[in-house]
C-alpha cells in the first residue's frame, strides 16, 4: 500500500516541478538570448574566420541546447525514477550513430565515386 | 500483496515485482510524452543527416547565401524563443491555479507562434517566387523537408494549443487538461530545441559556406 501512495506522490511532484520557478525561467531565457545573439553576430559581421566561426557557433549550439532542457524542459535525473534520462541518453546514442555515419559514409562515397560523367556535372 | 510476503523472508532483497501495483490514471503519460518527443528527435536527426549529405548539392542553382536573410530568421529565432519563455509563464500561472493568466500567457504564446509561422511562409514564398523550389536541387530538397517539418511541427503546435485552451475554458484547470497543458509544455520547449539545432546548421552554417 506504501508504494501506492509514493507512486502517487511521485507522479504529483513531477507534474508540479515542469512549471520551474520564474526565475529558472528567466534565467534559462537570459542565457539563451545571449547563446543565440553571439552566433548571429559573429556570422553577420563575418568578422572571424570561417572555420573558426563554425567550430564556435556550434559549441554555442550544443550549450544551448543544455540550457533548453534545464531550465525549460526541466531534464533531471530523478523525474520518473531516472527513466526520462535514459530515453535521453539513448536517443543521443541512436542521433550520433545516425548522424556521424551517414555524414562520414556519404562523404566517403562521394570522395570516392568513380568520376564517369563529369563532362555534364559540375558540382 | 499476502502471498508476496508469505514467500518471502524478512530482509532478503527483492529483484521481481512482488505483486501489480496500481497506476493512477495519467501517471504515466509524462514518461510516454517524452518517448514520443525522442522518436520525434529522431526524425529530425535523421533529416538532419540528409541536409547534412545534401545541403552542398546545389545543382548550379542557387546556394545559401543568394537566398537566406540572416536578419529574418534572427527575428524568426528571437520569437520562438519568446514564445517558450510565456509559456514557461503559462505553466507557472497554471501552478498558482490563476486561469485568466494563464490563458493570457497562451494567447501570448500562440501569437508569437503563428508570427513565427508567417516569417517562415513568408520566406518560403519568397524564395519558390524566385524559382528556389524543392525541386530546384537536393539542397532545397533537404531544406525544405528539414525547415518544412519543424514548421509543421509548429502548426500542429498551435492547432493543440488552441484546442487546450478552449478545453480550459470550458472545464476549468482539472487534473486532465493540467496534464494536457504539460504535455504540450515539453512538445513546444523541444520544437524550440529543435529550432537550435535548425538555425545553427541550416542558417548560419549555410551562410559560412
Amino acid at each position: 500500500m506504501s508504494s501506492d501512495v509514493h507512486a502517487h506522490a511521485d507522479a504529483h511532484q513531477s507534474a508540479d516541478d515542469h512549471a520551474g520557478t520564474r526565475q529558472g525561467q528567466l534565467i534559462g531565457f537570459g542565457l539563451s538570448v545571449v547563446l543565440t545573439a553571439i552566433p548571429f553576430l559573429l556570422v553577420m559581421s563575418g568578422s572571424l574566420d570561417k572555420q573558426v566561426t563554425a567550430l564556435i557557433i556550434m559549441a554555442f549550439a550544443a550549450v544551448q541546447v543544455v540550457v533548453h532542457m534545464v531550465f525549460f524542459l526541466h531534464m533531471n535525473t530523478k523525474a520518473e525514477g531516472g527513466w526520462t534520462m535514459m530515453a535521453l541518453i539513448f536517443t543521443i546514442i541512436m542521433v550520433v550513430i545516425a548522424l556521424s555515419g551517414s555524414l562520414w559514409v556519404m562523404h566517403h562515397l562521394t570522395t570516392n565515386m568513380m568520376p564517369v560523367h563529369e563532362m555534364g556535372q559540375t558540382p | 500483496m499476502t502471498i508476496a510476503t508469505g514467500t518471502i523472508k524478512a530482509g532478503e532483497p527483492v529483484f521481481y515485482v512482488v505483486d501489480e501495483h496500481d497506476h493512477p490514471e495519467g501517471s504515466s503519460t509524462q514518461l510516454g510524452f517524452w518517448i514520443y518527443l525522442m522518436s520525434d528527435c529522431l526524425i529530425f536527426a535523421i533529416l538532419f543527416a540528409v541536409y547534412g549529405v545534401l545541403g552542398a548539392k546545389y545543382a548550379a542553382g542557387p546556394a545559401p547565401k543568394d537566398l537566406f536573410d540572416l536578419s529574418l530568421v534572427a527575428v524568426n529565432t528571437s520569437f520562438l524563443l519568446l514564445s517558450s519563455l510565456t509559456y514557461g509563464f503559462a505553466m507557472l500561472s497554471m501552478q498558482q491555479n490563476r486561469v485568466g493568466a494563464m490563458q493570457g500567457w497562451l494567447v501570448v504564446t500562440g501569437l508569437f507562434g503563428l508570427a513565427f509561422l508567417g516569417i517562415e511562409l513568408t520566406e518560403f514564398a519568397h524564395m519558390i517566387h524566385e524559382g528556389a523550389t524543392p525541386q530546384r536541387s537536393a539542397f532545397l530538397s533537404s531544406f525544405f523537408t528539414l525547415v518544412g517539418t519543424h514548421g509543421l511541427h509548429v502548426t500542429f503546435g498551435l492547432i493543440w494549443l488552441v484546442t487546450l485552451m478552449v478545453q480550459v475554458k470550458r472545464f476549468g484547470l482539472i487534473e486532465a487538461n493540467r496534464r494536457r497543458l504539460v504535455c504540450l509544455s515539453m512538445f513546444w520547449h523541444f520544437l524550440d530545441v529543435i529550432w537550435i539545432g535548425v538555425f545553427t546548421f541550416v542558417y548560419l552554417m549555410g551562410m559560412l559556406r
